[in-house]
């Protein structure tokens, strides 16, 4: 049963810059904000997808990690939909919408609650962004860390695929500051048969995190 | 191996035990009740809250009120008092707690809060840590923040976790408290219903919100209980990938995770006695899971709704429900769906519209939440 997982690539964007699979594939000036740096990411990509400008920024930068790294790393039509879970995590879950919703409902001579800010108070609202781009239909959970915990993450999905529950899964951390300051993003696509030699292990996540 | 449930501890709005709850839920009452215009909303609304004044004088049997948060209060009495009715050893190498929980401390984020508190109780890992450091836990507790399918979601992950030997006995304690915050956000989605909610109604027209915790006790090994025990038979979660705001329009989502939980558990649609739904009572919501059902081909399974009595409670939502269906298992008795008339949703399905006791051995319970996720666990008496 105990099959072992691979690592068929992985994304990771912080610091104005986005690394696939150990290649660096995007770079803006390191004085860009988010919200450019973001704007640039995605035009990068070379494909429309208008619902990206609606996202907030723990969103938008899940996406782009989600897209960079499936670009390179395509499994179109490999697997059917359920079979393709995401598993993230992070440890400051959607702080810098929950300010922003808070805002709209500070001053009660100002009240002006959205529901386009307040769908995105949740975590997992990147999960749903990241499906619906690409149909993936399969288990999905968001944890919250203090920091990256590669050895939960790789011994939990790694009891979804041998449980038969999972063929592919994109697994990883996802966390931004209040005011998109800070931004960090480490994406990995695991796959029993994607052809890689780098296995699925909590040493080579936390490498590739590191690194 | 098996996944026993062998404690539980429920604090709603219809009390502060599981037995008080459950008497209320038999009996037909609901802890919904209209709360004036104020410090939770600019216009009144009908919402299920936890009677503040009594949870600080039961919290301070314990310890001083103002050193936690009223979500920190309700999280440590839960799980002291489920790990009391299991006999689990909280503080055990192999013991783990796994918080569930949407806003956690949210309203520490309120201008007049935020002194009040170290400014890190704000993060989920902050509260997590804070009910590990009271309890002197040894492990650092797993945080599951996924919309309302939380609490459910969490069960299933602690029963995966004992299933692959990790932990012998693990607490999920879900829980979520109503702020400004939480209600101006249904409110601007005008999904609250002015009346107390009616779950697959005809005239069904939007949710009441609830606040709550509650705590399961998750065993490998059967303790504590006579004759009959209830396991976590199966579970799985999926994504509509459709709306990360509006239920999937077809119900494929749910109906995934309902058919992977079945497969995982085992067991065949006709071995359910009855399904415990997320029944939030807006329109789209019942429609939905009126369509899952139907694809699952469970439309003659009888199914109920809880949020008439205690309200749509979030992150404990999951928990709760899950643990009024075990005692449902376990009492032989059918709890009705408050606020239910008569049927309004796109498919036919079997509510359970009068309280009654019948033979009951498999329940699956479901969820489902924005960004379009589902969840699906099945609890069985074994």
């Amino acid at each position: 049963m105990s099959d072992q997982v691979m690592i068929s690539g992985w994304c990771k964007i912080n610091n104005s810059r986005i690394l696939v699979n150990d290649k660096l594939v995007f770079e803006s000036p390191e004085s860009l904000d988010f919200s450019e740096f973001s704007k640039a990411a995605f035009k990068a990509l070379e494909q429309p997808y208008l619902k990206f400008y609606k996202m907030d920024n723990l969103s938008k930068l899940g996406f782009l990690c989600a897209e960079h790294l499936l670009k390179h790393n395509p499994i179109d039509g490999k697997y059917i939909p359920e079979e393709i879970g995401i598993i993230l995590s992070n440890a400051e879950s959607c702080i810098d919408t929950d300010i922003e919703h808070q805002k709209t409902i500070t001053d009660a001579n100002n009240y002006f609650p959205s529901p386009s800010i307040f769908v995105y108070t949740l975590p997992n609202i990147v999960i749903g962004e990241i499906s619906i781009k690409h149909k993936f239909q399969g288990e999905n959970t968001f944890f919250i860390f203090e920091q990256f915990q590669p050895d939960f993450m790789t011994g939990y999905i790694q009891g979804l695929f041998d449980g038969g529950q999972l063929k592919a899964c994109i697994a990883g951390w996802v966390d931004l500051s209040p005011n998109a300051k800070n931004y960090n993003a480490v994406f990995f696509l695991a796959e029993k048969s994607g052809g890689s030699e780098v296995q699925f292990t909590s040493e080579n996540l936390k490498n590739i995190y590191n690194q | 191996m098996k996944v026993y449930i062998t404690g539980d501890n429920v604090i709603s709005s219809l009390g502060f035990n599981t037995e008080e709850n459950m008497d209320n839920l038999f009996k037909g009452i609901t802890g919904i009740h209209k709360i004036d215009r104020g410090y939770l909303s600019p216009e009144p609304i009908p919402a299920a809250l936890v009677d503040s004044g009594k949870l600080e004088a039961v919290f301070s049997n314990i310890a001083s009120p103002t050193l936690f948060t009223r979500l920190e209060q309700m999280m440590i009495l839960s799980v002291k008092q489920a790990a009391e009715s299991s006999g689990m050893d909280l503080q055990h190498p192999r013991s783990l707690l796994i918080v569930s929980t949407t806003k956690g401390n949210v309203e520490l984020l309120e201008k007049d809060k935020k002194t009040n508190f170290p400014q890190e109780r704000v993060y989920l890992w902050g509260l997590a840590k804070l009910i590990k450091d009271y309890f002197k836990l040894y492990h650092t507790p797993l945080v599951v923040s996924n919309a309302c399918i939380s609490g459910l979601l969490a069960i299933e992950v602690g029963a995966r976790l004992i299933q692959s030997g990790q932990y012998d006995q693990v607490a999920v304690v879900g829980g979520d408290i109503l702020t400004p915050f939480v209600v101006s956000g249904f409110q601007s989605f005008k999904s609250l219903s002015p009346e107390p909610c009616k779950p697959y109604d005809a005239n069904r027209d939007g949710l009441s919100l609830g606040e709550a915790c509650a705590t399961i006790i998750l065993s490998s090994q059967m303790q504590n209980i006579d004759n009959r025990a209830v396991v976590v038979a199966g579970g799985a979660s999926s994504n509509d990938a459709n709306h990360i705001s509006g239920p999937s329009r077809t119900g494929d989502g749910l109906f995934i995770a309902i058919k992977n939980a079945l497969s995982a558990a085992s067991l065949a649609i006709d071995q359910i006695d009855f399904i415990c739904a997320h029944g939030t009572a807006t329109p789209y919501n019942d429609d939905m899971e009126s369509k899952a059902v139907n694809l699952a081909g469970m439309q003659e399974v009888p199914l109920n709704s809880l949020k008439g009595y205690i309200g749509h409670t979030l992150g404990a939502a999951g928990t709760i429900e899950s643990i009024v269906s075990v005692r449902s298992l376990l009492k032989h008795k059918l709890i009705k769906t408050l606020g239910f008339n008569t049927l309004g949703v796109a498919e036919k399905i079997k509510i359970i519209s009068e309280t009654k006791e019948c033979e009951l051995n498999n329940c699956l319970k479901v969820a489902s939440g924005f960004g379009g996720c589902n969840a699906a666990v099945i609890f069985s008496v074994v």
